[in-house]
C-alpha cells in the first residue's frame, strides 16, 4: 500500500529528497562556491522530471487515501510549472552571480518552493492543499527578500509574507468552514455535500473565504496589493520566477479546488470569479498606463492576465477549464521571454528598469527589439501572435457558458491594455535619442528571449500540441 | 483552374519576402529585391484575373485546410468577382508603394521593406480568406505594421496618429471579434463564410451583430463620427503608409460589409438601411465641406476620401443593383485615384517639404508633366466623366436619388463641394503665378516616378472609357448578393 502510494508521488518525493541531500552538502562543502552548480542541476532536474511526467504518466493515480491525486490535470500543469522554473533558474544565474546573490540556498527554495506547487496542483484534500500551499509560500517569501542589503527587497518579503500571512488566515478560516458543513476535508467527500442549490449558507461563506485566499496567490483584484512592490522590490530573477511557476500552480489549485470540491456547484461560485475576472482585467490594464518601471509595469500585466484566465475558470465547463490552461501555458511562456529581456536591461552593469531606458533600443540591437515587439503584441493579445488565441479561447469559453458580458468586458480591458504594451514599442522603435544600454549579449538569455518570439509566432500553426494536451486535462478535472 | 494553391503562394510570396528582407546586406539590394517581390506578386496576381471563370459567383480557386479544430478555425481561402479585384489592386498599388519609397525612405530601409511586404501578404490575405477567424486575425495584424510605418517614418506628430490609428481600429475590431462569436453560437456553430451565409439568423441576433460590425467597418471606412483618426493617420504616414491607407485598407471597411454584414445579416441591414444611409450623406457632405477648408494638401485628400467613402457606403445601402454596382467600381476606382494622389503629393512633398496648398502655383509651366498627370487624377476623383471616377458614382447618384431624394441631394451636393475643392487645388497648384515654397527648385517626374503612375492612369481612362471587363468579372458575384439580400427571415 505505502508503496503505491509512494510511486504516486515520486516525482515530488524525488525533487524534495534532491534539495535535503543539496542543501546538506552544500552547508558542509564550500557553500556559495556551490551556487552555480546547484543552479544548473536544479534545473537539469526540473527539466528531466517535466519529461518524465510528460512522457511516463498515465491514468488517475490516487495516493494517500485521496489527499494526492495525480491525473492529467496535474501533470499538464506540473509539466508547466518545472519547465518554466527551470528556465528562469538558468535565466537568473548570471544576473545573481555577478552581483554576488547567487547563495546556494536560491535554487534549493526554488525546488523546495517547486515541490510546494506540485503538491498544490495534486491536492485531493483541504489538508494537502494547505501543506502545499505553505510550502510553496514560505519558500518564495525568503526568495523575495534575497536581496539581504537592500531595503527595497526585504520590504518586498516583509509585504509578501504577512499579507501572505493574512490570506493564509483566510484561507484556513475557510478550509475550517468547508470541514465544519461538509464534514469532512475530502474533495470527493465535499463535493457530495456541495451539490447545486443544496449549499448551505455556511458552506457558501467557506466557499468565499476559500476562494480570497486562492485570489491572493493569484494576485487577483482586490487582494493583488502586494504584486507590484513585490514584483519591483524583489531581484529580478525572482520577480520573474513569481510571474510564472507560482502563477500557474495557484490557477491550477484554483481550478482544482472549484471543480473538484465543488463541481456540482458551479452557479454558486461562478458569479464570484467572473467579478474577480471583471476587476482584475480592468484594474491591470487601467493602472499599468502609469507605470514607468517596467516590473511594475509587468506586476499589473500579470493582474490583467490571471484576469483572463480567471475567464477560462469563471464558465465553469471543461472547455472553460482547457481554455484556462492553454491560457496559462501561453502566458508562462510569454513571461519567461519577457524576463529575459528585462533581465538584459542594464546600464554600466547595473540593471535597468526604467521604460524611458528603451530609448532606440530597435536601432540599436534590432534582433532583440523585434523579439520583444513580438512578446508584447502577443501579451497584448493581438493577432497572429500566439497571445491572440489564449485571448480567444478564453473569450469563447465564457461566451460559450453565457457569460457575454464578461467576453465583452474582457474585450475592452484588452484593448485598453493594449495601450501600455505599445508604449514599450513606442520607445523602442519611436522613441528620442538616450543614454544607451549596455549591449551585453548574454547567450541564455538571448535564447531564452529568441525561442519565446519564436513560439509566439510559431505556435500558430498548430499551437505545438498544448490543445490535445490541455483539452485531455481538462477532461479528467471536470466530471 | 490548376491544382496550385495560387492564392497561398500569392499572400505568402511577400510574407516570404518579408522574412528574408533583413538578412540583405545593403539598402539598394533591399529595395530591388521588395520591388522584385511584389511585381512577381502583382503578375501572379494579373494571372489569376486572367484565369478568372467570369461566368460563376462560386469561390474560386478555393483552398481548405483544418487549422485549430479545437476551436472550429480553418484556414479557408477563395475570390469570387468582387474580393478578385481588390486582390489585384492591392498588389498593384503593393510596388508602386516601393517605388514611391525608393529615396524618401532612407532610414531603416530594410525595416520599412518588411513591413511593406509583410502588410502587402496581410491585406491579400484579408480579401481572399473565407474563414471568420483567419480573416479577422489577417485584419487585426495589418494593425501592427501599419503602427510602425506610420510611427517610425511618418512626419512630426506621428507618435500621436500611430497610436490614435492603433487604438482606434483595435477597439473597433476587437467588437468585431465578438460579433464573430455571436454568429457562432447563433446557430452557425462554424467559422465558414459561406456555410454561414446560409444561415437563417433571427432578428434580434441580427441587430447585435450587425451593431458591433459596424463598429469595426465603420471605424475602417471611415465613416463620420469615427473618422477623426484618418486625417491624422493620413498627414503622419509617409507617402507609402497614405497609399496604403487610402489604396486598400478604407476599402477593407466596405468589402467587410459586403462580404459580412449584408450577406449575414439582410434584415438587420434592411432595418439599419436609412441610418447608414443618412450617416453616409452626412459623411459626404461633412467630409466635402471639412475638405474645402483644408489648407494642407494631404489632409484635404484625407476628408475628400471620408466624402468619397460616404458614397460607396451610400450605394450599398440603397439595395438597389445599380447602387450595388456603383459602390463596388467606386471602391475599386477610389483605390486607383486617391492612391495616384497620395503618390503625386508625395512626389512634390520630396521636392518641396512643405503641404500647403497655398505655397505652390503653376506648377505646370515649370513641370508640365507632373502637372498634367496630378491634374488627370484631380479630375478623375472629381467623377469627370470619361475617367474611372465618373460612373460609379452616376450609378451611386441614380440609386441613391431612387431610395430618397434627401440621400441623392446630398450626393449630389457632395460631388459639387468635390469639384470646388479639387478645382480649388488645380487652380491654386498648377495654374497662376509659378511660385514654390520657399522658392525651392523643383523638377520634374523621373523615369521611376513615371512607371508608379503610368500603371495608375491606364487604370484611370481604361475605366473611365470601357469597364466592361470589370462590370463582366464583377456581375455575377453582385447578383448573388442581391439574392442574399432579399429578407427572408421574419421581421417583426
Amino acid at each position: 500500500m505505502i508503496q503505491a502510494d509512494l510511486n504516486v508521488i515520486l516525482p515530488e518525493l524525488i525533487l524534495a529528497v534532491y534539495a535535503m541531500i543539496a542543501l546538506l552538502l552544500a552547508v558542509y562543502s564550500t557553500k556559495d562556491k556551490m551556487g552555480p552548480l546547484l543552479v544548473w542541476s536544479t534545473a537539469g532536474l526540473m527539466a528531466l522530471l517535466a519529461l518524465w511526467i510528460a512522457g511516463s504518466g498515465s491514468g488517475n493515480n490516487v495516493a494517500f487515501g485521496g489527499m494526492f491525486v495525480d491525473d492529467g490535470f496535474s501533470r499538464f500543469a506540473k509539466v508547466t510549472i518545472l519547465l518554466s522554473a527551470a528556465a528562469v533558474l538558468v535565466m537568473g544565474q548570471d544576473y545573481m552571480a555577478r552581483r554576488g546573490m547567487l547563495q546556494f540556498e536560491y535554487p534549493l527554495l526554488v525546488s523546495l518552493s517547486v515541490v510546494g506547487m506540485m503538491m498544490m496542483v495534486s491536492a485531493g484534500d483541504l489538508m494537502s492543499l494547505y501543506m502545499g500551499l505553505e510550502l510553496q509560500s514560505l519558500a518564495l517569501y525568503v526568495v523575495a527578500s534575497m536581496r539581504r542589503d537592500s531595503v527595497k527587497s526585504t520590504e518586498a518579503g516583509l509585504k509578501y509574507f504577512v499579507l501572505g500571512a493574512l490570506s493564509s488566515g483566510l484561507l484556513l478560516y475557510g478550509a475550517s468552514l468547508v470541514y465544519g458543513f461538509a464534514g469532512t476535508t475530502k474533495f470527493e467527500g465535499i463535493i457530495q455535500v456541495a451539490q447545486h442549490g443544496e449549499v448551505s449558507v455556511g458552506l457558501l461563506f467557506g466557499i468565499v473565504f476559500l476562494i480570497s485566499g486562492m485570489a491572493f496567490k493569484v494576485s487577483a483584484v482586490p487582494f493583488h496589493m502586494w504584486t507590484p512592490d513585490v514584483y519591483e522590490g524583489a531581484p529580478t530573477p525572482v520577480t520573474a520566477f513569481f510571474a510564472t511557476a507560482p502563477k500557474m500552480a495557484a490557477m491550477g489549485l484554483f481550478a482544482r479546488v472549484m471543480h473538484d470540491a465543488f463541481g456540482n456547484a458551479v452557479s454558486d461560485w461562478s458569479q464570484i470569479i467572473a467579478l474577480l475576472s471583471v476587476a482584475s482585467m480592468f484594474l491591470g490594464a487601467v493602472a499599468a498606463i502609469g507605470q514607468t518601471n517596467i516590473k511594475r509595469l509587468m506586476a499589473y500585466s500579470s493582474i490583467a492576465h490571471m484576469g483572463f484566465a480567471l475567464m477560462g475558470l469563471a464558465a465553469g465547463t471543461v472547455f472553460g477549464v482547457q481554455a484556462m490552461l492553454i491560457y496559462m501555458a501561453i502566458y508562462v511562456t510569454m513571461n519567461v521571454g519577457t524576463f529575459a529581456f528585462i533581465l538584459m536591461m542594464e546600464k554600466d552593469g547595473k540593471p535597468v528598469t526604467d521604460i524611458a531606458s528603451l530609448n532606440l533600443y530597435s536601432r540599436r540591437e534590432p534582433g532583440k527589439a523585434l523579439a520583444m515587439l513580438v512578446l508584447l503584441f502577443s501579451l497584448s493579445g493581438v493577432p497572429p501572435m500566439l497571445g491572440f488565441f489564449g485571448k480567444f479561447y478564453v473569450l469563447r469559453a465564457a461566451y460559450d457558458a453565457g457569460l457575454a458580458w464578461l467576453a465583452i468586458a474582457g474585450v475592452v480591458a484588452s484593448v485598453i491594455g493594449a495601450f501600455y504594451y505599445l508604449r514599450i514599442v513606442y520607445y523602442m522603435y519611436f522613441g528620442e535619442e538616450g543614454d544607451e544600454l549596455d549591449r551585453n549579449s548574454s547567450p541564455v538569455l538571448w535564447g531564452f528571449l529568441m525561442a519565446s518570439a519564436a513560439v509566439m509566432v510559431l505556435g500558430i500553426i498548430n499551437m505545438f500540441g498544448v490543445e490535445g494536451a490541455a483539452a485531455a486535462a481538462a477532461a479528467t478535472l471536470v466530471n | 483552374m490548376t491544382d496550385l494553391p495560387v492564392l497561398s503562394i500569392l499572400i505568402l510570396l511577400p510574407a516570404v519576402g518579408a522574412v528574408l528582407t533583413p538578412f540583405l546586406r545593403k539598402d539598394p539590394i533591399v529595395r530591388w529585391f521588395s520591388l522584385l517581390v511584389l511585381f512577381a506578386d502583382f503578375l501572379l496576381a494579373l494571372w489569376v484575373l486572367l484565369n478568372f471563370d467570369p461566368n460563376t459567383a462560386a469561390m474560386q480557386f478555393g483552398e481548405h485546410r483544418v487549422w485549430v479544430p479545437n476551436l472550429g478555425i480553418s484556414y479557408r481561402l477563395g475570390i469570387d468577382g468582387i474580393s478578385v479585384w481588390f486582390v489585384v489592386l492591392t498588389s498593384l498599388l503593393g510596388w508602386i508603394c516601393v517605388l514611391a519609397s525608393w529615396w524618401s525612405i532612407s532610414i531603416r530601409v530594410k525595416e520599412f521593406m518588411t513591413c511593406l511586404l509583410a502588410m502587402q501578404s496581410l491585406m491579400i490575405g484579408v480579401f481572399c480568406a473565407l474563414d471568420m477567424i483567419l480573416f479577422y486575425i489577417l485584419w487585426e495584424a495589418m494593425l501592427v505594421p501599419m503602427y510602425l510605418i506610420i510611427g517610425i517614418w511618418g512626419g512630426a506628430n506621428r507618435v500621436y496618429a500611430a497610436f490614435k490609428f492603433f487604438l482606434y481600429t483595435l477597439a473597433g475590431s476587437l467588437l468585431f471579434l465578438i460579433g464573430i462569436l455571436l454568429l457562432y453560437f447563433g446557430g452557425g456553430q462554424t467559422f465558414d463564410v459561406l456555410a454561414l451565409m446560409e444561415v437563417q439568423y433571427p432578428f434580434p441576433l441580427q441587430i447585435w451583430v450587425f451593431l458591433a460590425f459596424l463598429v469595426a467597418f465603420a471605424v475602417k471606412i471611415p465613416m463620420v463620427p469615427v473618422h477623426t483618426w484618418l486625417p491624422d493617420a493620413h498627414v503622419q504616414a509617409p507617402t507609402a503608409g497614405s497609399i496604403i491607407l487610402a489604396g486598400v485598407l478604407l476599402k477593407m471597411g466596405a468589402y467587410g460589409f459586403l462580404r459580412f454584414s449584408l450577406p449575414m445579416l439582410p434584415d438587420a441591414s434592411q432595418y439599419f438601411a436609412p441610418m447608414m444611409i443618412a450617416l453616409s450623406a452626412v459623411a459626404i457632405v461633412y467630409g466635402g465641406f471639412l475638405a474645402l477648408a483644408q489648407s494642407d494638401i494631404k489632409k484635404l485628400i484625407a476628408y475628400s476620401s471620408v466624402s468619397h467613402m460616404g458614397f460607396i457606403t451610400l450605394g450599398l445601402f440603397t439595395f438597389d443593383a445599380k447602387g450595388m454596382s456603383g459602390a463596388v467600381i467606386q471602391m475599386f476606382n477610389h483605390g486607383i485615384t486617391t492612391g495616384a494622389l497620395f503618390l503625386f503629393v508625395g512626389i512634390i512633398y520630396e521636392r518641396t517639404h512643405s503641404r500647403d496648398i497655398a505655397a505652390y502655383g503653376g506648377l505646370i509651366k515649370v513641370v508640365p508633366l507632373f502637372g498634367i498627370l496630378f491634374a488627370a487624377f484631380l479630375l478623375s476623383s472629381m467623377a469627370l466623366p470619361g475617367l474611372n471616377g465618373f460612373i460609379g458614382e452616376l450609378l451611386v447618384l441614380a440609386a441613391a436619388f431612387g431610395v430618397s431624394g434627401w440621400a441623392g441631394a446630398a450626393g449630389a451636393l457632395g460631388a459639387l463641394v468635390g469639384a470646388a475643392y479639387l478645382l480649388g487645388v488645380y487652380r491654386q497648384m498648377l495654374l497662376g503665378e509659378v511660385k514654390t515654397p520657399g522658392d525651392v527648385f523643383v523638377w520634374d517626374l523621373g523615369r521611376r516616378e513615371l512607371a508608379c503612375a503610368a500603371p495608375l492612369l491606364l487604370f484611370v481612362v481604361w475605366f473611365g472609357l470601357y469597364p466592361k471587363p470589370f462590370l463582366t468579372i464583377l456581375q455575377p458575384s453582385l447578383d448573388h448578393l442581391m439574392t442574399q439580400l432579399n429578407p427572408t427571415a421574419v421581421t417583426p
